[in-house]
């Protein structure tokens, strides 16, 4: 066994795990996070992606105990007070879901891709998430969320609130 | 295609965001591998990793002392040797069906199979053990050809049989009265200079559905009833299956489908994991969860298409079709699947299509070998007939010269024509063809992209452009009982919905059709609110568990909103007739005065009236109530359809293809779609979006490849290569909407639309790109080895054969570039 203290969406945890476990089954077996999913097990489909310590990871590709020390936000962790990332708003309004699966993965992604360039056209969006795979949407919908997330999330969009978290900057 | 949302407007046709994305984007979600009652065992199965052999013993001990296992069973050990997987589509009456047990019993019939499985207290340790399990195979040869398998003294996948033909199903338009003899129609054809036959044969590659959540069941025994959670769309069919399967009465059964990430077909079987985790939770009394890996998903969850297509369509000169000659070889794989056998013959009734063929024959046979077993994909049989239709319709312009739109028309059933009887026997009831391809060549610029091609191939560009078209119907709604009767098919296909009027005005809709992504939730709700006259927000929709909504057929072939819908539709009217009723009585008025408009019930010429809600709660209290009447508004309905929709579309690819290199780029897809009255555009768009990535997948991209022992060699994402953004462009969609009269709402089904549309699009743009230099036909998927190879075959040189698991172009890890295919001789 190997211990390991993490941050998983802000609060903190400290467990004995087999060495073994990867950071996907650590956060849906032992801490019940299970919005983050499981679609392959080749780290093709990426719907298990969270952001370890600002970056997307696939986190079927991490070990837990690589976590060791992290900071972990999940789907579950992305709202804040009740308010929901622009990012999920985004995929609610343009379509960008149908069964659901990719879509914690994908949004996850997708911020990420917003933290390194936040002004993505559409091939960027489209190269940008290629290793998110979704089975129902033909990416359309999905490409035209990220690009309506992006303009909402420019500074200066939403005066109101604070910038929205995104993953990914400043590397 | 949005529409703003506006107060005095009705819901349907508004572009609804989905209410059942707040849960989805949030994490907030109940997939079946995410549910784990406490105490609950987790099963791993032993696969046979040969393709055909039989099983010379079985050694478990190592697996049964390792730590945390519960026990390891074979077949033998559960008592299920006698247990076969229900097979509901007998084709024919003499259709062969073996025994498809739950574990492999002596002989293993395809690489996968399961052979043992090992339940233990994590799923870690089942699959730590379940590699512990040592299995002795004896070899038997492979049956992996289907043309070869159904050929005279070819080996046997199940000897006792006597043959692999499975079944052999034939319609012949001459004997059923409903059209001409096709072999006279070829015999005219053949003896007349002034007459066309064309000869093709298509190949339907294997495919596989590759829902993005993997198949998971969850099995608790521990209360009166037995509960299975399972990632399936069809929970009511699989609760009566599980009763045929293993014996335990249907009400002794509650099975739920919660949330379910993406089936597309591949999750409308019955299947060993689901009755084997069934039996083991009975024997150990505790909780009992299945969820497969990725690989094993691809391995041994159902397969979709592979057919072999001999295509004969006769014409006289001037383009008139006379003929249509269609002989299936249909892979089945090493058993039948539970509506497998009936996949190729759904396609029957489409090879016409919307053309006016005056003789048709179709003949299939279906055909075993040691392959997954194939059952529904995306569109079952009608992407395989409208493939076939479209290519050979294609192939007939070329041989007369002809643009291939212009001869379409020629021979299409024209909009003043409906409703129209088909050479099948179906009767289309409406369409227009004309204003769908008008409005689609029109998005296309089809006479600019023309001059554009003509223009690439006068300067020998290297990168030439191709047009393909598609201009396809399709059957579904799936179906008339009476229909699926005649067809020998085990069941109906009505659907039954309920409708509660709580206490307090809200509105509980029971369906059971089984959503699994499509936005039943949400579409459901906007036809109620409608009917009801109460708000989008106050209607709540409830399916997916036998116990909630006890009475259903589920969701597959396009069904859902066409029959699903519709019984919501007839249960609505029942709750409006009874809500007039207490309204006649409380309002002091005469029933054939009380009109019914918005929700509100009100007393003709008056100002007086009472809210659907108020009398909701009237029938609540029931302190008030005529005497003839119960006091309640709840109201089921069962609705069998009539007949099946018929949506219709044209749908256009740009193609360039690099001839020297063979990379193939769709550069624009345009597609207009008659899906009738639309309920809600936002949703009507995903779906067309989502069937065309499946169609185009299925012609660029997919194809499940075994080798020479059997064995599947592109059994992982890597390999099996389902197309990212990056290799989608965006499409251009549109609607020419033509209102069913099949029923009340005039809505035709749209999910497997795009699917079934655009595979043939995009192979006629290939082809169409290269026709010039001689190509007449490439495989798919059309990768750019094979389209680089075909063009070096049509300009008269040899290339050398690679071996088949270099054909996907991911095969190999990525380590062989198909643009550099290897062996080539100039």
């Amino acid at each position: 066994m190997a211990e390991v203290r993490v941050t998983v969406d802000g609060v903190n945890y400290a467990d004995d795990v087999e060495p073994r476990t990867l950071l996907v089954q650590y956060l849906r077996e032992r801490l019940g996070k299970t919005g983050t999913l499981v679609g392959c097990d080749t780290s093709n489909c990426g719907a298990c992606t969270v952001h370890l310590n600002g970056q997307s990871v696939k986190s079927c590709s991490v070990l837990a105990v690589q976590a060791d020390g992290g900071e972990v936000t999940t789907i579950e962790g992305l709202a804040r007070d009740g308010k929901l990332h622009p990012m999920q708003e985004a995929f609610n309004e343009c379509h960008g879901l149908q069964c659901g699966y990719c879509t914690p993965g994908m949004i996850m992604a997708a911020i990420d891709l917003l933290g390194d360039n936040p002004d993505p056209d559409e091939q960027e969006v489209r190269e940008g998430i290629e290793g998110n795979l979704c089975r129902c949407t033909g990416y359309q919908n999905i490409v035209r969320a990220v690009q309506s997330a992006a303009q909402k999330m420019r500074p200066g969009a939403a005066a109101e609130q604070a910038p929205a978290p995104v993953a990914g900057g400043g590397n | 295609m949005t529409t703003t949302a506006d107060p005095t407007t009705h819901e349907i046709g508004n572009a609804r965001t989905r209410k059942e994305d707040a849960r989805l984007i949030t994490g907030r979600t109940r997939y079946t591998d995410s549910i784990t009652p406490s105490g609950t065992l987790y099963l791993a199965v032993v696969r046979s990793p040969l393709a055909h052999a039989t099983i010379t013993n079985i050694n478990a001990e190592a697996a049964r002392s390792a730590p945390g296992v519960f026990g390891v069973y074979t077949a033998a050990d559960l008592g299920a040797e006698g247990i076969g997987l229900p097979c509901a589509w007998p084709v024919t009456p003499d259709q062969k069906a073996p025994q498809r047990p739950l574990l492999a019993v002596n002989t293993v019939h395809f690489a996968g199979e399961g052979v043992a499985v090992v339940v233990a207290r994590t799923a870690a340790e089942a699959k730590d053990a379940a590699d512990l399990v040592e299995v002795d195979y004896d070899p038997l040869d492979p049956v992996l050809d289907m043309e070869a398998a159904a050929a005279d003294g070819a080996n046997l996948v199940h000897p006792d049989l006597g043959t692999n033909v499975s079944a052999t199903w034939v319609f012949d338009s001459a004997e059923a009265g409903t059209g001409n003899s096709v072999a006279d129609a070829i015999a005219a054809a053949e003896a007349d200079p002034d007459q066309i036959v064309v000869r093709r044969r298509f190949r339907q590659q294997r495919l596989i559905p590759a829902f993005m959540e993997p198949r998971s069941v969850v099995v608790d025994p521990t209360g009166e009833q037995i509960t299975m959670w399972s990632s399936t769309q069809v929970p009511h069919i699989l609760r009566t299956m599980t009763t045929v399967t293993t014996g335990i009465p249907e009400s002794k059964l509650r099975v739920i489908a919660p949330d379910v990430g993406g089936g597309f077909g591949g999750k409308i079987g019955v299947v060993p994991e689901e009755m084997l985790c069934v039996l083991v939770a009975q024997k150990l009394g505790k909780p009992v969860k299945w969820t497969e890996t990725r690989s094993e998903s691809l391995l041994a969850a159902h397969h979709g298409r592979d057919q072999i297509q001999d295509i004969t369509i006769t014409a006289k000169k001037d383009g008139t079709v006379t003929g249509l000659d269609v002989s299936l070889l249909a892979d089945m794989g090493a058993y039948l699947g539970l509506v497998g056998p009936g996949v190729p013959i759904l396609g029957a009734f489409m090879f016409n299509s919307i053309y006016k063929i005056p003789a048709y024959r179709f003949t299939c046979r279906n055909v075993f070998t040691t392959k997954t077993i194939t059952d529904a994909y995306r569109g079952a049989g009608r992407p395989e007939a409208t493939f076939a239709i479209e290519r050979i319709m294609d192939e007939l312009a070329n041989e007369l010269g002809r643009d291939p739109l212009e001869l379409r028309e020629q021979n299409w059933i024209s909009h003043e024509e409906f409703p129209f009887t088909t050479v099948c026997g179906l009767t289309y009831d409406t369409g227009n063809y004309e204003a769908a391809t008008a409005k689609a060549t029109e998005l296309f610029d089809y006479a600019g992209l023309r001059r554009e091609q003509e223009e690439r191939r006068r300067n020998n560009d290297p990168v030439q452009l191709g047009i393909g078209i598609s201009t396809f119907t399709e059957m579904c709604g799936l179906a008339p009982s009476r229909v699926l009767g005649s067809l020998s098919y085990g069941a109906g296909g009505w659907e039954a919905a309920s409708i509660r009027m709580l206490a307090t005005g809200k509105v509980e809709v029971i369906t059971g059709a089984s959503g699994h992504g499509q936005g039943h939730e949400t579409a459901f709700s906007q036809i109620v609110a409608d009917q009801l006259g109460v708000p989008f927000e106050d209607v709540e929709v409830l399916h997916g568990d036998t116990q909630i909504s006890p009475k259903g057929l589920d969701t597959y072939g396009s069904r859902s909103l066409v029959v699903g819908g519709i019984a919501i539709v007839k249960a609505a009217e029942k709750v409006v007739a009874k809500a007039k009723k207490l309204a006649a009585h409380l309002l002091e008025a005469n029933e054939d005065d009380i009109e019914f408009s918005n929700g509100f019930f009100s007393v003709k010429g008056t100002d007086k009236g009472k809210a659907i809600q108020e009398l909701a709660f009237a029938a609540f209290m029931a302190h008030d109530y005529p005497e003839d009447m119960e006091p309640s508004l709840d109201s089921d309905a069962v609705f069998d359809p009539e007949n099946f929709s018929f949506p219709h579309g044209t749908h256009l690819a740009a193609i360039e293809v690099d001839t020297e290199t063979g990379r193939v780029k769709l550069r624009h897809y345009v597609c207009v779609d008659d899906v009738g009255t639309v309920v809600n555009p936002l949703i009507v768009e995903g779906q067309v979006h989502g069937g065309l990535a499946q169609g185009i997948a299925q012609a660029l991209f997919e194809e499940a490849n075994y080798d020479e022992s059997g064995t599947l060699v592109n059994g992982t994402f890597v390999d099996y290569t389902l197309p990212s953004a990056a290799d989608l462009p965006s499409f251009t969609t549109g609607v020419s909407s033509n209102p069913a009269t099949s029923n009340p709402l005039g809505v035709k089904g749209v999910g497997e639309a795009g699917t079934i549309a655009s595979t043939p699009a995009i192979v006629n743009g290939v082809i169409d790109a290269l026709r010039h230099l001689g190509v007449n036909e490439v495989e798919m998927p059309t990768t750019p080895q094979r389209v680089w190879r075909a063009i070096q075959e049509a300009q008269g040189r040899s290339t050398q054969e690679t071996p088949v698991d270099t054909h996907s172009p991911g095969a190999g890890l990525g380590s062989i570039d198909p643009n550099n295919p290897q062996g080539e001789v100039q």
